[in-house]
């Protein structure tokens, strides 16, 4: 048994290496072979997987349907904007004759807090919501932050409304702008490739953290909570901390995704937080595999690049066939997408890649313990 | 000793009177028995002790503290632990998992302790998941305890019930028809444990409809009837009482 259990730590850790080792070649792998526009993709794929992960904190674990989530990243994303670039100087001249250029490690703090902030916000007044209820009002919040970041241009032009804030500042950590090609430890690292592990870093943590609350305390509460709110209050678990415990986390995680999205895309506009996007980020979870990491990474994954898979073969298979575009494919993607929520939810209700637990449940019962 | 002293608890549901005017009072080390005809307010006076429903009228007092109107995790803390009526496991964690959620009000880790993986989370996550599967023995779950509380018999999820609560390590613990739907020998085996669970100093408090399971356990039986406590005393005399008589064959009822 002790050899057997060695042998698995070491495979597991094994496994960890050729991991981190694929991750580190990818972006190279993906330039070389797809395309810089394709890494770029990537990197965005991988704020979508931060996004689905801090949601899997509210929806999969406390089984809190938020369908607002998007307000956070969009939190996240105007306080990065707002505080580094020229933008306040339209509304305080005086103030800020250059407007506000705050380094990035000082605003991913603070926005996370200020989003995680803004969760227990949301999360107070519906404390007592459940289900379809609470995810009207969570729907409304989401909705509310958009209005206002659409609105808040007069009469001080603070979000500068539907146009956006654009020439924000890039990333920069110690000096070294991520904007630019760099060369580290000999290796010339295009702007892409730096921010992609930049973002492998976050995403890391999230993870990280998703990981260890998970098997913890903390993490079975949530789950109680999920399960029968009633029995977990009568186990003596705090249910109104431990659901705002869950909205700040999440929120944060959805921050710190909104913060970098700004600063690598160098502009933002409400339009990138309508609703649409908080049914994709719930989605993502959903049907990847609710409460399951590595099944919300997938889902993040898939979600992400499908639309621009479509457009890469949808558009020149169509053009090649009939020489001209019938489908768009951003409806295709609409109607692909029902189609494969609906094909999810019929034969694999968990998700694509639901936890070992439940998978081990459905494949038999009689297991030995291995508690031991 | 008093544990437990309910004074003139009274719960109303628009014009119903679940519970009137009730008073009694629970020693320590006791296994108090609490019957009656269906609907006679029986869970209803779990739920108010247990925190899920605020008395309108009435209050208690649970090992020296006065309580009106506290929140269920508050009581819990407090050391009344509960099973359901009709079960309430969290169905697709597993056993151990549901087992260890018990754990959670004699266990401290809070997040950042969880996300360093502390030294003390370790430790105290190895000691929650050792007196988990114990507990687990204890009631008798022969099913691997891994198994999801929704895969298990009946009468298994009774027990998994029973030992997340004394995961909680409570001085009451408040058993809401536990022989429901079990046969004769899980039964027989149930009276064991209870009689194990008081000889290991917890406090009982016991609805049942199983006559001789009452008979056989209770020190002292009190009977609802419409929401009023009508009789109390050791079984035997509650057994004899011509108002509980007439309650149960409902010649008189009123
Ligand atoms: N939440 C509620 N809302 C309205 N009425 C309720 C509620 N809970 C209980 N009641 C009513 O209060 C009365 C007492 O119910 P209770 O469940 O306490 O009875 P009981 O003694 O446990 O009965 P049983 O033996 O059937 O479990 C019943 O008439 C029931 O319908
Ligand atoms: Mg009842």
């Amino acid at each position: 048994m002790p050899n057997a259990h060695e042998a698995g730590i070491f495979k597991r850790q094994r496994r960890r290496i050729l991991l981190a080792a694929i991750l580190l070649v990818l972006p190279f792998a993906v330039d070389g072979i797809l395309g810089r526009g394709w890494l770029r993709i990537v990197d965005f794929a991988m704020l979508y997987i931060m996004l689905a992960l801090g949601l899997n904190i509210v929806v999969g674990y406390a089984g809190l349907l938020d369908l607002g989530y998007i307000a956070f990243f969009a939190v996240g994303a105007y306080c990065y904007a707002l505080s580094a670039s020229p933008h306040l100087a339209l509304a305080f001249p005086q103030l800020f004759p250059d407007g506000v250029h705050l380094s990035f490690l000082i605003v991913l703090p603070a926005a996370a807090l200020l989003a995680g902030g803004m969760g227990v916000l949301l999360g107070a007044p519906t404390l007592k919501l459940r289900g379809d209820y609470l995810a009207i009002v969570t729907l409304g919040f989401g909705e509310i932050i958009r209005i206002f970041m659409n609105n808040l241009n007069a009469p001080v032009n603070l979000t500068n409304g539907p146009q956006g804030i654009s020439r924000i500042d890039p990333i920069s950590i110690a000096g070294l702008s991520l904007n630019a090609t760099q060369r580290i430890f000999g290796i010339t690292l295009p702007s892409v490739h730096l921010y992609f592990y930049l973002f492998l870093c976050f995403a890391g943590l999230v993870v990280f953290v998703s990981q260890r609350l998970e098997k913890s305390r903390i993490g079975r509460a949530w789950m109680a909570i999920r399960e029968d709110e009633i029995a977990a209050s009568a186990m003596g678990i705090n249910t109104r901390n431990l659901k705002l415990l869950a909205f700040a986390m999440g929120a944060a995680s959805g921050g710190i995704s909104g913060t970098l999205f700004a600063g690598f895309q160098g502009f933002v506009s409400p339009e990138s937080f309508s609703l649409m996007e908080s049914v994709m980020v719930l989605c993502m979870v959903v049907l990847g595999g609710m409460g399951h990491i590595y099944g919300v990474i997938l889902g993040g994954l898939l979600l992400a690049l499908l639309p621009e898979l479509l457009r890469h073969s949808v558009l020149p298979m169509q053009q090649a066939l009939f020489g001209k575009t019938i489908i768009d494919p951003e409806s295709l993607r609409m109607l692909l997408f029902g189609i494969a929520l609906i094909l999810v939810m019929l034969y694999r209700p968990a998700g694509l890649w639901p936890s070992r637990v439940r998978r081990r449940e459905l494949s038999s019962d009689e297991r030995p313990d291995e508690t031991a | 000793m008093k544990l437990l002293e309910l004074s003139g608890i009274g719960k109303r549901f628009g014009g119903l009177n679940a519970l009137t005017d009730v008073s009694l009072h629970i020693g320590r080390g006791e296994i108090y028995g609490l019957i009656g005809p269906n609907g006679a307010g029986k869970t209803t006076l779990f739920n108010v002790i247990t925190g899920l429903y605020q008395p309108d009228s009435g209050e208690f007092n649970f090992n020296g503290k006065r309580y009106r109107a506290a929140k269920p995790h508050v009581l819990a803390g407090a050391g009344i632990a509960r099973t359901f009526q009709n079960i309430r496991l969290f169905a697709n964690l597993t056993a151990l998992e549901n087992v260890m959620i018990g754990r959670h009000v004699r266990t401290r880790s809070g997040v950042m302790g969880s996300i360093m993986n502390s030294r003390a989370m370790r430790l105290e996550e190895k000691a929650c998941r050792d007196k988990a599967g114990e507990l687990l023995n204890l009631v008798g779950l022969k099913k691997p305890h891994q198994t999801l509380a929704k895969n298990l018999s009946y009468g298994e999820q009774r027990r998994l019930e029973i030992a997340r609560a004394l995961a909680m390590e409570p001085l009451l613990l408040a058993l809401d028809e536990p022989a429901a739907g079990m046969n004769a020998t899980e039964t027989e085996n149930l009276k064991e444990l209870i009689e194990g669970i008081r000889n290991a100093g917890i406090t009982v408090l016991l609805i049942e409809h199983d006559v001789k399971l009452i008979m056989g356990l209770c020190d002292r039986v009190a009977v609802l009837d419409y929401g009023r406590k009508i009789a109390e005393g050791v079984p035997d005399e509650v057994r004899n009482d011509p108002q509980v008589i007439s309650a149960y064959l409902g010649v008189d009822g009123e």
